[in-house]
C-alpha cells in the first residue's frame, strides 16, 4: 500500500465520519473518537511499513508528490500528532460538551483526520499549486475546528478573528505565488530554484514575490509581525485544537517554509542574501515580540502561546542559516528537530491544561497555585514540560535551541543570536513563574486532582520522550540525517 | 563504567527514590555516605598522578559530537572532595522537613558533582543548571523571609544567574566554533584543549572570549559588580541550600575558568584590558564587599557577603597566571567551600533556637554551648585565615604565587592589587571577630537561651571542621593532588 492511498483513506474516513454524524445523529461521540483513533493509528502503522520512495507512488501522482526524508519526517509527525489531539479531544470531551449548540462533538473527530491528511500532503508538495491546496484543507479545517465551541464568546471571537486574518493570509499567498509565478514562470520549487539561479530572471519581481509569498505564510507560522492573531485564537480555541494548531498547523506552516527556502534559497539564488536578511531580522523579532509580552501573562494558555511565537521566531533564524558547514544537520533537518522536541513538550503542556479544565479549574495562573499538593505527578510532568520549553539542558528543548544557537553563530549572525539568546533567557522567567506557582504551598487546603489511567500513560510517554531526546538525541540525528540527503536540492 | 558515573548518579537515583517514596532520611543519607567513600576512593586511587583518570565516554550524537564523558584531575577530585563532604553535611541537617528538601539537596549536589567531574562542556554547563533550578525552587518556596520577599529574592537570583548562563553559554559556543577545528563541531575538552594547543588563538580574540566567559562564570561566582544577588540569596535560602549553593554550586564559576577558560585561552586573562577589568573587579569584591560586610547587624548578611567577598582572593590567584597561586586558589575554593558550609550551617541551627540573628540581640552564648561556641570558632577563624586551617594555606599560596617575580619599585598592577587585596584580610578579622565576640561572649542576653546540639547532629559539623584541620595543618593532601601544573 503506497503512502498515498493512505493520505487518500485517512481523508476518506474523515468525511465519512462527518457523514455518520449527520445521518446518524444519535451515535456517541465515544465511538465516533475512537473509531477516529483506531483509523489514525491504523494509517500510522501502515505508514511505517509503507514503501518511503517516490517510485512506490502511483504514476499520475508522481509530478507533485514527492517522499524524501523531510516528507517521511512530517508525515509521521502529523500522523502522531493527530492521534494524540484526537485523545486529547476525547479526555476533554466532558467540558467541551458543555459549550457546543447541541452538547455534541461530532466534527471535532472527522475534521482533525481532514487536517492529517493535509499535513502529510503538504509534506511531500513538490509545487506552490500542492502547497496551497492542501494548506487550504488544514486551514478551512480549523476555521471550524477553533470556533467549535460555539457556546463560548472567547471561542466564537477566536474563530472570527482566524478566519478573517487566515483568509486575508491566503489572499496574500496567493498573490504572492501570483507574482513569483510571473517572475520565474514556474510554479513546482525545482523550476522555481532554476530560475532563480538564472542571472537572466528578474530578481526585484521574484524578491516581491518571495517577499510576499512569506507573509502569507509567516501569517500561517505566526511570524512578526503577523503574530497578533496568536494570543487570542489560542487562548479562544478548545485546548486540544490549541495543542493541534501550535503542534500541527506550525509543523505544516514550517515544513512549507522549508520547501520554498530551499528553492529561494538554493546556492546560486540570485535573491539568496536578501532572503536570509529578511528571515533574520524576522526571526529575531518573532523570538523577541513572543518572549517579552509572554512575561507580563496571567493566563497560562496564553502564556504558552505567546511562547509558541517565540519558538517560531527560532525556527525561522534556523531556516536562515541554511546548511551549516560544520554540523551534520541542514536547516531543515534543526527545524525538524526543533520540531520533534516542540511536539512531545508542547502537547504535554496542554494536555496538563487540559485536564485542570476538565477537572473544573481555570487556565489562570492562580489556578496553577498549589497543584503540586493536588496532584504531584501532574505536577512534575508540567514542570518538565515548562523546563524542557525553557531549554533546560538534559530536556529535549534544550538541544533544539543549541542547534539553532549554533548555526546562528556559524554563520556569524550575531545581532539575530543576541535577540534570541534574550529571547531565551526571558522564557526562563515566565516558563518558572509558572512552575514555582505550582509547587507554591499557598493554597493548601485545595481537593485532589486525579488522573485516569490512560492520562498517566499518555503524559508520562511524552515525559520519558522529553527526557530521553534530551539525554539521547542520537537516534532522532540519525533518522534526520538519512533524510538529509534527499533534502538538499538535486 | 567509571567510578565517577557512579558518583554523579547516585544522588539523582536518590533523589529519585525519594520522590517515589524511599524513606527520605535513610535514603538520602545512605546514598551520600556511600559517595563519600567513592570519593574518597578515587582520590587515594589518583593519588600523586597526573592528567585526567577514571575516563569514560557515551556518545550520544556524532555531529556535533557530545559525549557523557567523564574524567576526572587533581582540581576536580579535590571538588569532587569538597560537594561529597557538604552535601553529606548539609543532608543531615535536614530534619523534620518535607521530603522536597532531601529531593533538592540531592539534586543540588549531584548536580554540582556532575559538573566537576564530567569532561564535555555540554554536560558540564548542563549538570550546572541542573543544579541551579533546585536553588531557585527551595529560595522561592521555603526560603525564611515573608512569601512576597523571597520570591523577590529568588527572582533576582534566577535572573542574574539565568543571565549569566546565557553569556556563559555564547562563550562557550564561540570556543567550540573556534577551537573545533576540521569540519567538525566538537565539545569534548579534550579535544578543545589539544587543538587549542594546536593553533593558539590571536592575543585580542581570545581576550575578548575570555572576558566573556569571565561575566558568564563571574556572575555565577558573584563576580563585583555582579554580585547584588548572592548575599540576599543566602541569607534567605533554607539552610542545607545555603550550605550547598555557597559552598559548592558557586565554586562552579572558578572551576570553570580553571578547567575550561585558563587552558583554552592562556593568552586571554593576561592581555591588558582583561587583566586591568579583573583586578578592578575582584577589587571590589575584597574591598568593597569587605566594607560592606563590616556594616552588617546580622549573622545572615555577615556570612553571606564576607563569602562574597572571597570569591575576590580566588579570583586573584585566577588573574595571577602562576602555578602557586593557581593551586592556592583551588585549595582556597575547597576551603572556602568548607567553612562557609559549616558556618551557615551553624547559623541556621541559630536561627532555628533563637528566632533571631542580629547582633544587638544576641550575647554570651558560649557559656550555654561551649561546643556550638567551639565549632563556631573553626569555621569564624578559618574564614579569617588562621594558619592551621585550610584558607591560611591558600591566600599565602595566592599572595605569594603573585610576586614570584617582583622589583622593588616596579611592581605590576597585580602586585599593587595583592597589597590593597592584603587589607581584606584586616577586614575580615574585624568582621568575624565581631560576629564572635558579640555572638558568643559578653553579658548573655535576656531571654535568649541555647543549648548544644546532641551528639548526633554535631557529626556533620565535627566533620567539617576536621577537615579544615586536617587539611590546614597538611595542605600536601591536597596539593599532591596537583602534580602537574594547572
Amino acid at each position: 500500500m503506497s503512502v498515498f492511498t493512505i493520505e487518500a483513506g485517512l481523508a476518506i474516513l474523515g468525511l465519512a465520519l462527518l457523514l455518520v454524524e449527520a445521518f446518524k445523529p444519535d451515535i456517541s461521540r465515544r465511538t465516533l473518537g475512537l473509531t477516529a483513533i483506531a483509523g489514525t493509528v491504523l494509517a500510522l502503522v501502515l505508514f511505517i511499513f509503507a514503501p518511503h520512495d517516490t517510485a512506490s507512488l502511483p504514476g499520475f501522482i508522481q509530478p507533485w508528490h514527492q517522499l524524501d526524508g523531510l516528507a517521511i519526517f512530517y508525515k509521521g509527525f502529523a500522523l502522531v500528532i493527530t492521534i494524540l489531539v484526537l485523545w486529547l479531544t476525547l479526555e476533554c470531551a466532558p467540558y467541551l460538551t458543555r459549550f457546543t449548540l447541541d452538547g455534541k462533538l461530532g466534527e471535532m473527530f472527522s475534521l482533525p483526520l481532514l487536517v492529517c491528511a493535509g499535513m502529510m500532503w503538504m509534506a511531500s508538495a513538490r509545487d506552490l499549486v500542492t502547497v496551497f491546496v492542501s494548506l487550504e484543507l488544514v486551514t478551512v479545517s480549523f476555521y471550524v475546528l477553533v470556533a467549535f465551541a460555539r457556546k463560548s464568546a472567547f471561542s466564537l471571537e477566536a474563530g472570527v478573528k482566524y478566519l478573517i486574518l487566515g483568509a486575508l493570509s491566503t489572499g496574500v499567498l496567493v498573490y504572492g505565488i501570483a507574482w513569483i509565478y510571473g517572475a520565474t514562470g514556474t510554479m513546482s520549487f525545482d523550476g522555481i530554484a532554476k530560475a532563480l539561479a538564472n542571472p537572466a530572471t528578474g530578481k526585484t519581481a521574484a524578491l516581491f514575490g518571495a517577499a510576499v509569498l512569506l507573509c502569507g505564510l509567516g501569517f500561517k507560522v505566526a511570524a512578526a509581525p503577523f503574530h497578533m492573531w496568536v494570543p487570542d485564537v489560542y487562548q479562544g480555541a478548545p485546548t486540544p485544537v490549541t495543542a493541534f494548531l501550535s503542534v500541527g498547523s506550525k509543523a505544516a506552516g514550517f515544513v512549507v517554509l522549508t520547501r520554498a527556502l530551499d528553492a529561494f534559497m538554493a546556492p546560486g539564488s540570485i535573491i539568496g542574501s536578501e532572503i536570509q536578511a529578511l528571515l533574520l531580522v524576522v526571526g529575531a523579532l518573532t523570538a523577541l515580540l513572543g518572549s517579552l509580552p509572554a512575561m507580563f501573562q496571567t493566563s497560562v494558555k496564553r502564556l504558552l502561546a505567546y511562547s509558541s511565537i517565540s519558538h517560531a521566531g527560532y525556527l525561522i533564524l534556523a531556516l536562515a542559516c541554511r546548511e551549516s558547514a560544520r554540523f551534520d544537520l541542514s536547516s531543515g533537518g534543526v527545524v525538524a528537530f526543533y520540531l520533534a522536541t516542540y511536539l512531545p513538550m508542547t502537547v504535554l503542556g496542554f494536555l496538563g491544561l487540559g485536564i485542570m479544565r476538565a477537572n473544573g479549574l481555570g487556565e489562570d495562573l492562580k489556578d496553577f497555585t498549589g497543584l503540586a499538593k493536588r496532584n504531584p505527578l501532574l505536577a512534575l510532568l508540567m514542570t518538565l514540560s515548562f523546563a524542557s520549553l525553557a531549554g533546560l539542558p538534559l530536556t529535549a528543548g534544550f538541544l533544539g535551541k543549541l542547534f539553532v544557537f549554533l548555526g546562528l553563530a556559524d554563520h556569524g549572525c550575531w545581532g539575530a543570536l543576541s535577540c534570541a539568546v534574550i529571547a531565551a533567557a526571558t522564557g526562563f522567567y515566565y516558563y518558572f513563574k509558572t512552575v514555582l506557582a505550582m509547587y507554591s504551598t499557598e493554597g493548601t487546603d485545595v481537593p485532589a486532582l486525579t488522573l485516569s489511567g490512560a492520562t498517566k500513560a499518555v503524559a508520562g510517554a511524552l515525559a520519558l520522550v522529553i527526557v530521553i531526546l534530551g539525554v539521547y538525541p542520537k537516534p532522532l540525528q540519525g533518522v534526520l540525517k538519512a533524510g538529509h540527503t534527499a533534502v538538499v536540492l538535486k | 563504567m567509571s567510578v565517577l558515573e557512579i558518583i554523579i548518579a547516585l544522588p539523582l537515583l536518590a533523589a529519585l527514590a525519594v520522590w517515589l517514596g524511599a524513606p527520605a532520611r535513610a535514603a538520602s543519607l545512605g546514598a551520600t555516605i556511600v559517595n563519600l567513600i567513592l570519593v574518597l576512593y578515587a582520590v587515594v586511587q589518583y593519588g600523586g598522578k597526573t592528567g585526567l583518570a577514571f575516563t569514560c565516554s557515551h556518545p550520544i550524537l556524532e555531529n556535533p559530537a557530545l559525549s557523557f564523558a567523564v574524567g576526572a584531575d587533581g582540581t576536580s577530585l579535590i571538588l569532587a572532595l569538597l560537594t561529597a563532604l557538604v552535601m553529606l553535611a548539609a543532608i543531615w541537617q535536614i530534619e523534620d522537613r518535607p521530603n522536597i528538601f532531601y529531593i533538592s539537596s540531592l539534586l543540588i549536589g549531584g548536580g554540582a558533582l556532575g559538573a566537576f567531574l564530567t569532561t564535555d562542556v555540554f554536560f558540564i554547563y548542563a549538570f550546572h543548571e541542573l543544579a541551579l533550578i533546585p536553588t531557585f525552587l527551595m529560595i522561592a518556596l521555603h526560603g525564611r523571609a515573608e512569601p512576597a520577599q523571597r520570591k523577590a529574592v529568588a527572582w533576582k537570583a534566577t535572573i542574574y544567574l539565568g543571565a549569566g548562563s546565557l553569556v556563559l553559554l555564547a562563550g562557550l559556543a564561540w570556543l567550540v566554533l573556534e577551537f573545533s577545528g576540521g569540519s567538525k563541531l566538537t565539545f569534548d575538552l579534550e579535544a578543545l584543549r589539544n587543538q587549542a594547543k594546536l593553533t593558539p588563538l590571536p592575543d585580542a580574540k581570545q581576550a575578548q572570549i575570555f572576558f566573556l566567559l569571565l561575566l558568564g562564570f563571574g556572575s555565577l561566582v558573584s563576580l563585583f559588580p555582579f554580585h547584588s544577588w548572592a548575599a540576599p540569596a543566602y541569607a534567605t535560602a533554607p539552610t542545607p541550600v545555603a550550605m550547598l549553593h555557597s559552598g559548592v554550586l558557586k565554586k562552579f564559576g572558578l572551576y570553570g575558568l580553571i578547567r575550561i577558560a585558563l587552558p583554552l585561552l592562556p593568552q586571554g586573562a593576561h592581555v591588558e584590558w582583561v587583566q586591568t577589568a579583573l583586578i578592578w573587579m575582584l577589587l571590589g569584591n575584597i574591598l568593597v564587599m569587605g566594607l560592606v560586610t563590616i556594616h552588617a547587624s546580622r549573622l545572615d548578611d555577615t556570612l553571606a557577603n564576607s563569602s562574597v567577598m572571597h570569591m575576590g582572593y580566588i579570583f586573584l590567584g585566577i588573574a595571577s597566571g602562576s602555578d602557586l597561586a593557581l593551586k592556592g586558589a583551588v585549595i582556597l575554593m575547597f576551603a572556602h567551600g568548607v567553612s562557609i558550609a559549616l558556618l551557615f550551617g551553624l547559623c541556621g541551627r541559630m536561627r532555628n533556637q533563637l528566632g533571631t540573628l542580629e547582633y544587638n540581640k544576641l550575647g554570651g552564648l558560649a557559656t550555654h554551648a561551649p561546643a556550638f561556641t567551639v565549632l563556631f570558632a573553626f569555621g569564624a577563624f578559618a574564614s579569617i585565615g588562621l594558619p592551621g586551617l585550610t584558607n591560611f594555606a591558600g591566600e599565602v599560596m595566592i599572595f605569594l604565587g603573585n610576586f614570584t617575580d617582583f622589583k622593588i619599585g616596579a611592581l605590576s598592577s597585580l602586585q599593587w592589587a595583592v597589597i590593597f587585596a592584603l587589607w581584606g584580610v584586616v577586614m575580615s578579622a574585624v568582621y568575624m571577630l565581631r560576629a564572635y565576640r558579640s555572638i558568643f561572649h559578653g553579658s548573655p542576653a535576656t531571654g535568649l537561651f541555647m543549648i548544644d546540639p546532641a551528639l548526633s547532629q554535631r557529626v556533620p559539623f565535627i566533620l567539617l571542621a576536621t577537615t579544615l584541620l586536617i587539611t590546614g595543618c597538611c595542605p600536601s593532601l591536597l596539593l599532591n593532588l596537583m602534580k602537574s601544573a594547572l
